[in-house]
């Protein structure tokens, strides 16, 4: 049995909310970098300029990289021989999210209750978490703020066994098309496939967790990841949806057994900021 | 790529130049609405009450900045997508709003009410939100303090890179340039 203090978590999740909002990771800088040679649009490779030195600007001046600082989602991957000491996990996660968007000068940009208050929390509480308890004593915590313009693209749809992979590459493909440029392309598109209602949006976000290059370890699964953002990206909509050759920089598919009447699908847009970060204790 | 400078308040004369795909920096004053100020200013506009800044030749910034830090004008400043303003857009070009400046595709009907008024979109580039926050030079909330990052600003702008997405003739940049650049 190991003890952690929740105060430890609270540390963490702060430091992490801030870094994802003002450092890019390496992967997608260096997507940028290369992506801008191969963009072949003129204005696409202004607008990847503009992204490059966006990312440097937020990271030298420590302010975020884009004023939606989204969603406080948590990714918790808790070993089942820890045990949290200090007070309530829920409540040192929410005190974390708190810290980091007064301390980080980030935007506080949720809404008391969807139908009865249009009312800000003000301190862009509460978190959605996400725990998945593993093997082990360590405990793997991820932050993703995510913004609203890429949600509000993003698509479920329960579709029939017969529909089959053509039906979910149709479906990925028509979701980016709608989406244009309200998504801030260049994107991550994350595909959820499987499971159930709410499952497979699980799955689609969880998708966007990888890095770029990072194929499903199905070798079948990771053709059509490869295959389908070539088909996305001769949409043609290009960098801010202006007009160009990429308009994604990876696409990722996670899968789950499904139910034998049904075949869910997600495409969870996520724009190119694509801000996630991880630490592991 | 045509280059053009511009300075506010537009005017007829100008905006007919500024063709679609044309790239503007835009200096003078803006003024920042959202959601939440758009209802507002359109329920002040019904109850035909006073206006927090004159419409006329005016041009509004769809965005909701982030705070600012210590020594800072204003914090990160990037556009937020402007179709979810469509529907209160064109009472506000009636008014005499000549530009906008958001991303994302606007409907048929501002499309219309832009030819109708002689006004223009920009598009500012989503998520270059720190870059773009350099060029606001001042910023002063002027109305609906208590909507936070959704009040109404005044910004100061100095050559704000913009692209016009649609120009006063109905020409749209992402119809053009997703044409020009799919490969089917």
């Amino acid at each position: 049995m190991r003890v952690i203090d929740v105060n430890e978590i609270q540390s963490i999740v702060k430091e992490l909310f801030i870094r994802a909002c003002t450092d890019i990771n390496d992967d997608i800088m260096d997507s940028f970098v290369k992506s801008r040679e191969r963009e072949e649009s003129p204005v696409g490779r202004a607008v990847f300029d503009q992204l490059i030195q966006n990312a440097e600007i937020a990271q030298k001046e420590s302010i975020p990289i884009c004023q939606d600082t989204g969603f406080s989602v948590i990714f918790l991957e808790i070993g089942q021989e820890v045990a949290f000491a200090g007070g309530l996990l829920r409540n040192a996660l929410e005190e974390g999210v708190r810290e980091a968007y007064t301390e980080g000068y980030l935007r506080k940009s949720i809404v008391k209750n969807p139908l009865t208050s249009p009312e800000n929390t003000k301190d862009n509480t509460p978190p959605i978490i996400h725990t998945d308890i593993v093997s082990g004593d360590r405990v793997k915590v991820t932050v993703l703020p995510k913004g609203g313009g890429s949600e509000n693209m993003s698509r479920i749809k329960m579709m029939k066994p017969a529909d089959g992979v053509e039906g979910l590459k149709n479906f990925v493909i028509e979701t980016v098309k709608t989406a244009g440029a309200n998504p801030c392309p260049p994107l991550l598109i994350g595909v959820g496939a499987g499971g159930t209602f709410d499952y497979v949006a699980f799955l689609a976000k969880k998708a966007l967790l990888r890095h770029i290059g990072e194929r499903n370890p199905d070798p079948k699964i990771a053709e059509y990841e490869v295959d389908w953002l070539k088909e996305v990206n001769k949409l043609g909509i290009g960098p801010a949806g202006l007009g160009g050759r990429i308009t994604a920089l990876d696409l990722f598919i996670e899968l789950f057994p499904r139910h034998i009447a049904s075949f869910p699908a997600a495409v969870n847009i996520q724009c190119h900021a694509a801000r996630s970060k991880s630490y592991t204790i | 790529m045509d280059v053009l400078r511009a300075e506010t308040p537009l005017v007829d004369a100008v905006i007919k130049e500024m063709s679609v795909g044309t790239r503007i920096f835009l200096s003078g004053t803006i003024y920042t609405a959202r959601d939440a100020a758009h209802e507002r200013l359109v329920d002040l506009i019904a109850a035909h009450k006073p206006l927090p800044f004159d419409m006329e030749g005016s041009v509004i910034y769809y965005v909701g900045p982030s705070p600012a830090k210590p020594g800072h004008v204003i914090g990160a400043a990037g556009p937020t997508t402007s179709s979810r303003m469509d529907p209160y857009t064109p009472l506000l070009l009636d008014r005499g709003v000549k530009g906008m400046i958001g991303k994302g595709a606007r409907s048929r009907e501002v499309i219309e009410a832009m030819k109708k008024n002689c006004a223009v979109y920009f598009g500012a580039t989503g998520g270059a939100a720190a870059l773009l926050s350099k060029s606001i030079v001042e910023a002063e909330v002027i109305a609906f303090e208590e909507l936070g990052t959704e009040a109404v600003r005044r910004l100061i702008i100095k050559d704000m890179p913009l692209i016009v997405i649609n120009d006063c003739e109905g020409r749209d940049l992402y119809i053009e340039g997703q044409k020009e650049w799919a490969s089917v």
